[in-house]
């Protein structure tokens, strides 16, 4: 199953579904929507956090946290 | 403003959508803001004139994600909300809303209208959406949310005028919220809540069901009574907010469609790359993102600890100055001495600090206004994570340089409860600006000052450094000791926006500057003063009839002694066998080892609830039993001139010097510290394992430190 970990810079991404249901809520209420496209834009120094683009501003979390969301390639 | 009928209007909003700067616009109140999350720590109150006459309370709350907290910063604006029995629950609410960011932030406000509390949005950074292409229909939208809209700009000030006629309308006709619950749950279950809760609107009930451990107005056996109920119905509070989470974005996202035009999907372009973007490229690169936070530390500590030592010489210099020419156009008595020894040295003391203060803040306060604090956060995650910490921990450590009272407080935005404790507890061991005088006056004693390294550094500017990357990296150790021993009630996560950058407003800047550079002379001052005070007394005063007759024994027992030679040493006499003197003779075999004597340990009684002190102290002392010659009548100079009795030696040697400085670099000597920990911790355990790891870590440390150099 393909997440949002395994995306490399610059790469587009759409959610389809979470798979940590407490992280979940925090995630959607910043807004992370399944449906939603994200681009990952940077990456911390030694890989981890990420950052990424989602519903037009920026957000980081860490690698564990990103391998949470489920994505399909766009 | 606490009257129970003034209006009360609650401003509420996303992290970073502009409520502290609306509030300062309305308010005129001149409030801390900054550019990073978690800002707002607690409610501010202010008051907005709303029409000619007619004046409301106005309430700022920390901003939030949304109504469901996930921070202990988070989790009083759900106290106020959903409680209408609390002081300050709100007659109305304004979200104000970043447009650019509509979707998220539109969240929030359908939770709060579903509240029950009339709501008036303010779109806010409207100028900025359009620049990405988003153009909306605010009248539109009014219309479909059922609410007034205003669109302002908190920063300029802007939209005010339709601000004020949107919540005059909002308060006269007190629009109701739709009571139906966003996602649908078992009417029985909202009805056992009102029936053994009290009569709320559902969403309030469920509300106070799914976050019942959060709410401070309910008893521990009504917790129970929740926890029963969710059973009973089989309710799952995690899977519902999940659930009504996805619901509402479903119900925002049909409404943005009709009310927003984006010309970005019409043209099929990339998104525009903004000037954060490209800032980003560099700041959180993992070579020069490095590279550059290192630099602005090294220049902030280059501007306190260079820069600001003018202004310091000028401060020191001018209160010896007064303390001499009071001294000669007073009558010599005990009044005139409590005056210039005792208060004047005192006010000094914390006077000699504002300089270095206010760099500091100038410096924290432009980093936080331009949201560089956030990408610190960012790249310093994985690291910190190491040591238990995590990248929020980053703004209480560096803000632990300046002082550990506000830094302990902003560790509330941090969510996992582990991590939050460990950076509370290590964060006193940062060097705070209160130990910087305590560094400053004993390194030129025992560190020379002509001596460079590699021809560039100035050695005692070193030394200085040496000291606070001691403290730096004794708090990662102990953060990491602790990590092994304390066990986590929860995962700890780092989910955080990186909000665009921003131009600081200097007016925020001096503001935030002003403010703790007054809470410092005020506050802190106040006990210096009083320890001052109190100290030159019990170092006036002995015992019995003792101080009287040594004046008479002196001269008995020296009868070769005249002039100045003898008034030094009656006055160092008076000073042993005053009551200060017994308090430390009385404690000098514990600090033997150290290499400390009953002077210095004066210095330690008395700094034992605030560290900075000790300077004070010292001045005291040693104005007291030593000579006042005019050149030399700087703390420096006189601790300088200080005679070890045993050794025939200075005194101050670098055993004794560094073995002070590290003492006071670890040790626990701050009341204000530990009851703020209390505070924030709410139990005396943490407080008293601060306390002492601290102590004890100090007095070793301290004990090593003189024997082997000595």
């Amino acid at each position: 199953m393909l997440t949002l970990a395994d995306l490399r810079i610059g790469e587009h991404g759409e959610i389809t579904g979470f798979t940590d249901e407490i992280l979940s809520l925090k995630l959607l209420e910043m807004g992370c929507l399944p449906g939603t496209e994200v681009i990952l834009t940077h990456h911390a120094p030694f890989g981890d956090p990420i950052a990424l683009k989602v519903s037009g501003y920026t957000l980081t979390m860490r690698r564990e946290e990103a391998a949470t969301i489920q994505i399909k390639r766009k | 403003m606490t009257l129970a009928n003034v209006t009360r209007i609650a401003l509420i909003g996303n992290p970073n959508a502009g409520k502290s700067s609306l509030f300062n616009t309305l308010t005129g109140l001149n409030q801390k803001t900054g550019n990073f999350p978690g800002v707002t720590m607690d409610k501010l109150t202010g008051v907005w004139e709303l029409e000619p006459g007619r004046n409301v309370e106005v309430l700022d709350l920390p901003g939030i994600y949304s109504i469901y907290p996930k921070s202990i910063d988070e989790e009083l604006v759900i106290n106020i909300l959903a409680n209408p029995k609390h002081p300050d629950y709100p007659d109305m609410a304004i979200v104000v809303a970043d447009a650019s960011n509509l979707k998220r932030n539109l969240l929030l406000f359908s939770q709060v209208r579903d509240l029950g509390i009339p709501t008036v949005l303010a779109l806010n950074m409207i100028d900025v959406a359009e620049n990405q292409g988003y153009v909306i229909n605010s009248l539109k939208l009014a219309r479909e949310l059922n609410v007034e809209v205003a669109e302002i700009n908190a920063k300029k000030g802007i939209g005010v005028g339709g601000l004020k006629l949107a919540a005059i309308k909002t308060l006269k006709h007190r629009y109701a919220s739709n009571d139906a619950l966003p996602l649908p749950v078992s009417e029985q279950l909202i009805e056992d809540v009102q029936k053994q809760f009290g009569e709320a609107d559902p969403y309030r009930s469920l509300l106070w069901l799914m976050e019942h451990d959060r709410m401070k107005m309910f008893s521990e056996e009504q917790r129970e009574s929740f926890d029963h109920l969710m059973e009973k119905h089989h309710f799952e509070s995690k899977k519902y907010k999940s659930a009504e989470t996805v619901r509402r974005y479903e119900q925002i996202s049909e409404v943005v469609e009709r009310c927003v035009i984006n010309l970005n999907r019409q043209w099929d372009a990339e998104p525009v790359k903004t000037w954060t973007d490209r800032l980003d490229k560099v700041f959180i690169h993992s070579f020069w993102g490095y590279l550059i936070f290192l630099s602005i530390l090294f220049v902030m500590f280059q501007a306190v600890f260079t820069w600001a030592t003018y202004p310091m010489d000028l401060i020191d210099g001018g209160v010896a100055q007064l303390n001499d020419w009071l001294k000669e156009i007073l009558p010599e008595s005990a009044l005139t001495g409590l005056l210039t020894d005792g208060l004047i040295a005192g006010v000094g003391g914390v006077l000699i600090f504002v300089p270095q203060i206010a760099f500091l803040f100038l410096f924290i306060s432009l980093l936080e206004e331009t949201g560089y604090m956030s990408r610190v956060m960012f790249i310093m995650d994985k690291m910190m994570r190491r040591f238990g910490l995590n990248g929020k921990s980053v703004v209480p450590l560096i803000s632990g340089i300046a002082c550990a009272v506000p830094a302990i407080m902003s560790t509330r935005s941090i969510g996992s409860w582990k991590d939050r404790l460990i950076t509370i507890l290590v964060t006193p061991l940062m060097s705070c600006s209160a130990r910087l005088p305590i560094y400053t006056v004993l390194i030129a004693l025992v560190v020379p000052e002509k001596n460079t390294l590699f021809g560039v550094f100035n050695l005692q500017g070193v030394a200085l450094f040496g000291l606070y990357l001691l403290g730096f990296f004794m708090a990662l150790f102990s953060a990491w000791v602790l990590k092994k021993i304390l066990r986590a009630k929860e995962r700890s996560y780092f989910i955080m926006e990186l909000p665009t950058y921003k131009g600081p407003r200097f007016k925020h800047v001096a503001i935030s500057i002003y403010n703790s550079v007054r809470a410092f002379v005020f506050e802190a001052g106040k006990i210096i003063v009083a320890i001052s005070i109190v100290l030159w007394v019990f170092a006036s005063y002995g015992p019995g009839d003792s101080m009287a007759k040594i004046e008479e024994q002196v001269r008995v027992n020296n009868p070769s002694l005249t002039g100045v030679d003898l008034t030094n040493k009656i006055a160092s006499e008076k000073l042993e066998n005053s009551y200060a003197g017994h308090f430390g003779k009385l404690i000098e075999p514990a600090i033997k080892p150290l290499g400390y004597d009953w002077k210095i340990g004066i210095a330690l009684i008395t700094s034992f609830a605030a560290r900075e002190v000790f300077v004070g102290t010292m001045s005291t002392i040693y104005s007291l039993g030593g000579e006042v010659d005019d050149e030399n009548a700087t703390i420096k100079n006189r601790m300088r001139a200080e005679i070890n009795p045993d050794t025939g030696k200075p005194m101050y040697d670098a055993a004794l010097g560094f073995s002070l400085l590290i003492f006071y670099a670890f040790a626990m000597q701050c009341m204000s510290t530990l009851a703020t920990t209390y505070r924030e911790t709410k139990s005396w355990k943490y407080p008293l394992i601060q306390f002492g790891y601290m102590t004890t870590l100090a007095y070793v440390a301290a004990f090593l430190v003189y024997q082997i150099l000595s």
